[in-house]
């Protein structure tokens, strides 16, 4: 038998733009095991909601991640809503939806780029940050920022779009959604991404439940477990059935991300079609009181939000469980049997956003 | 203009932020922005790095990393403090476990403030540093270390 290394990898690491730290346990050229240590960006923010009085925090959620910014703010507020028996306005809920799904096809192109630049394929990541800029440039027209939007108020949304405005934004979303087809279909089709990433880090569908994966690490596995089925904010409806792959592995994990992104394209051409005018937001009024649980699909999977009100201006308890904490056990399982040499690809097909899952 | 000004290499470090920093920085480098067009190049190596441009606040955990990172860094340098979370600890200055921005350990030269930061004002903070860059490495040179 062979001597055992322990590697360290990150937390400062060049494919990753945040810190996770793993110690790799090898031999040769093969990893046994997998040790993170996580911490490095906790912030504390649940703790926030004594400081900042409910209408304030809908700000903070949205900071937990600057990737799917929009869609904390609007677990949070969905959550309050709840508690607090407010029903938004039909409108607000397709802007919402809109937004989201906008998200989604950003973070998907960021994680494209990603994963294409942790095996050196340079233009591709070149190529989908490039795209994703565009996407940007739709929701800055929109809503004002790039990263976070603030858009998502208690009881509705911020801004409108308008219809003259909403008309162009749908001939170039035409245009986008071909090239990003497009894309996708080279990387897909390209010999030397085949070979590093079918059958590579596989998860069966008994370990992705097991393990608790979520999102496209669990639909990759063969699970149809979207929480926008259940018809949050007005999903319901519009037409929407997840997108699954059964290979569970990198390849079909990317595949999954891949065909949702154009689910998201879908989806926001007919909440375009199925908008009427009417008001955006619900004014509010009053304290939460009582408890709620919020589920909601983000990118990377899974969100849940557990918010504990007592009726005054502050909720007692907020917990946020994000996505990628809950695909870490089995981003673990994984990675014991790689390559060392997978080790970065394996990494970025869970899509990792450390942020969020140390909050 | 100066040898290290025409190819200021960049070294990011993610303290505690929300990430949307970082993805900014990481557009800058992308084709509408691209910053390599100024010989602007982003290593993950400490030991090649002229500029350090920290995103996010400091923390207990994340404090011996930075420092570590700063200390392998060859002088003269540069410390670039990006977003708000970094020069002051934004909004999550009331968290516990925030210590405050990068000032709190490090010495910083440029300030950029915005939540998130615009890809536009980090180009702006990499000009800017790479003029104190060179205003250091002549000091270095004349203090006769060079
Ligand atoms: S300044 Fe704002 S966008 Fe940047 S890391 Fe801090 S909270 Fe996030």
């Amino acid at each position: 038998m062979s001597e055992r290394t322990i590697i360290p990898f990150g937390p400062q690491h060049p494919v990753l733009p945040e810190p996770i730290h793993l110690d790799l346990v090898v031999e040769d050229e093969k990893v046994i095991e997998a040790i993170p240590s996580i911490g490095f960006i906790h912030r504390g923010l649940e703790r926030l909601v004594e400081k900042k009085d409910y209408v304030d925090y809908v700000y903070v959620a949205e900071r937990i991640c600057g990737i799917c910014s929009f869609i904390h703010g609007l677990t949070y507020c969905m959550a309050i809503e709840e508690l607090m028996k407010v029903q938004v306005p039909d409108r607000a809920q397709y802007l919402r939806i809109i937004w989201s799904e906008l998200s989604r096809i950003h973070s998907h192109l960021l994680w494209l780029g990603l994963t294409a630049d942790s095996f050196g394929f340079e233009s591709m990541f070149m190529q989908s940050w490039r795209l994703r800029e565009q996407i940007l440039d739709i929701i800055e027209e929109t809503t004002g920022g790039r990263v976070i939007f603030g858009s998502a108020k208690i009881g509705g949304v911020r801004r409108d779009i308008s219809s003259v405005k909403m008309d162009e934004i749908m001939k170039k979303m035409n245009v986008y959604r071909k090239d990003i087809a497009q894309l996708c279909e080279q990387f897909m089709k390209d010999q030397t991404v085949k070979h590093r990433m079918q059958g590579v880090g596989l998860l069966s569908r008994a370990d992705a439940i097991s393990l608790g994966a979520v999102g496209p690490m669990l639909r990759g596995s063969g699970i149809a477990q979207d929480i926008r089925s259940t018809g949050y904010s007005g999903y319901d409806r519009i037409g929407f059935t997840p997108v699954t792959e059964t290979a569970g592995d990198c390849y079909a994990r990317c595949m999954v991300r891949m065909r949702e992104m154009d689910a998201s394209f879908v989806m926001i051409e007919q909440c375009v079609g199925k908008m009427t005018d009417g008001p955006i937001e619900v004014k509010v009024t009053g304290n939460p009181a009582g408890e709620f649980f919020m589920r909601s699909e983000q990118p990377r999977g899974e969100a849940i939000y557990y918010a504990k009100a007592n009726g005054t201006k502050f909720l007692s308890r907020l917990r946020v469980r994000t996505p990628t904490f809950a695909n870490i056990p089995p981003l673990l399982a994984t990675l014991a049997g790689c390559q060392l040499a997978d080790v970065p690809v394996i990494v970025l097909t869970i899509d990792p956003c450390i942020s969020c899952a140390e909050r | 203009m100066g040898m290290l000004s025409r190819s200021p290499w960049v070294i990011h470090y993610d303290g505690s932020s929300c990430n949307g920093c970082d993805i900014e920085v990481l557009a800058a480098l992308m084709p509408r922005f691209d910053v390599e067009r100024f010989g602007v190049v982003n290593t993950g190596n400490p030991k090649h790095a002229d500029i350090l441009l920290l995103t996010g606040s400091i923390n207990e955990q994340n404090k011996p990393v930075v420092l570590n990172i700063y200390n392998q860094m060859p002088e003269p340098k540069v410390v670039l403090a990006v977003g708000i979370c970094a020069t002051s600890g934004g909004i999550f200055r009331e968290c516990y476990n925030v210590l405050g921005g990068v000032d709190k350990v490090l010495p910083v030269d440029v300030y950029v403030p915005g939540c998130a930061v615009r890809p536009e004002s980090i180009i702006d903070a990499v000009v800017k540093g790479v003029g104190i860059l060179e205003e250091k490495r002549a000091a270095f040179k004349a203090a006769g270390k060079a």
